[in-house]
């Protein structure tokens, strides 16, 4: 049998069909199966402290231990008139690419501002 | 801007007496391990005699938000402020009983560590979202700043526009770099401090009359 590791990619389009905790909970339980989550579009700061609390809430002795999450720096908001025009709108500069997975599984070698680089292990 | 902050500072004044709300909670959140009990108990200490509670160099000795009412910080520029203290568990993403047992634990001690540590979290969590008015954020200046939890808690504070300060805390170690700090959160004031040595907590109380009056 094929070993190894699951990894999900999500994208945008699903994550903004999906409430914040429809998202969290997805997240939370394809990670504790011991899979790789890779979302387009990073969460909000309120899905993540819901992401936070959450796990938290699922941490047991001996099976999940809390995730491994990495997500690029937050893009540079636009200079200029459109800077001004969203901050106007209250729009945010957008989070972006995340990678989740089990803390007992996978481990951040390296991120820069455009590379994020894990190692990954099975269970 | 500084017009900005000063009309924005007194409408939350004139919200604060009008809602009858006369302190603002003060929560000290960071990671495990950045001195925020010792730097809560220095702030207690020194503007009311009394202690939060105990330090340990084992990673989540606090695992319960504890609450300091009252306390009246005067700056060295006169401005005086009333607050609540809250200390508050370390802010991780992931706590494994295993870690415990490397301090001399035993295993049942650790799991029951690890149980309420994950328990006081996600408690620190729900305070920040329902009963804090400002922030303190601790980080341990000998350390990485660019961790992804503290880039999560200083984007989730922002989100709740609520005011906060930074303390690069622990520069009394030989490897301390606070300019690192300093380079991560731009947006945000710094204050270098060793809350174990009290070295410029008066910098920091200047700071707190000047953004959570």
């Amino acid at each position: 049998m094929l070993q190894g590791v699951q990894i999900d990619l999500i994208s945008e389009d699903r994550l903004s069909r999906l409430t914040s905790m429809e998202k969290v909970r997805l997240i939370l339980d394809d990670v504790m199966e011991g899979n790789i989550v890779v979302l387009e579009k990073g969460l909000a700061p309120d899905e993540a402290s819901k992401l936070i609390e959450l796990t938290m809430r699922e941490i047991r002795p001996d099976g999940f231990s809390g995730i491994e999450m990495e997500t690029y720096p937050e893009s540079e908001a636009p200079a200029g008139l459109s800077g001004i025009f969203s901050r106007l709108m209250k729009k945010r500069p957008g989070s972006r690419l995340t990678v989740i997975g089990p803390a007992n599984q996978m481990k951040m070698i390296k991120k820069e501002k455009d590379l994020i680089s894990a190692w990954v292990s099975s269970r | 801007m500084s017009f900005l902050i000063r009309a924005r500072k007194k409408f939350s004044r004139f919200l604060r007496f009008f809602l009858k709300k006369n302190r603002s909670r003060i929560g000290i959140y960071g990671p495990p391990n950045a001195g925020k009990t010792t730097l809560a108990n220095r702030i207690v200490r020194d503007w009311t005699g009394d202690a939060v509670g105990p330090v340990s160099e084992i990673p989540h000795e606090t695992r319960r938000a504890r609450r300091k009412e009252n306390i009246t910080i005067t700056g060295t520029n006169g401005g005086s402020i009333v607050i609540d203290i809250v200390d508050t568990p370390g802010v991780t993403t992931k706590i494994d009983y295993h870690e415990f047992l490397e301090y001399g634990l035993d295993k049942e001690e650790a799991i029951v560590r690890a149980r309420e540590a994950t328990e006081g979290v996600a408690e620190a969590m729900h305070w920040l979202r329902e009963d804090i008015d400002g922030v303190i954020y601790v980080l341990d200046s000998s350390l990485d700043p660019f961790l992804q939890v503290n880039i999560m808690m200083v984007g989730i504070i922002e989100s709740r526009k609520l005011p906060v300060i930074i303390v690069a805390n622990k520069i009394d170690l030989p490897d301390a770099a606070p300019a690192r700090i300093k380079s991560a959160f731009p947006q945000h004031p710094v204050v270098s401090i060793s809350g174990l040595e009290g070295r410029n907590v008066e910098n920091l109380y200047e700071q707190m009359t000047e953004f959570f009056g």
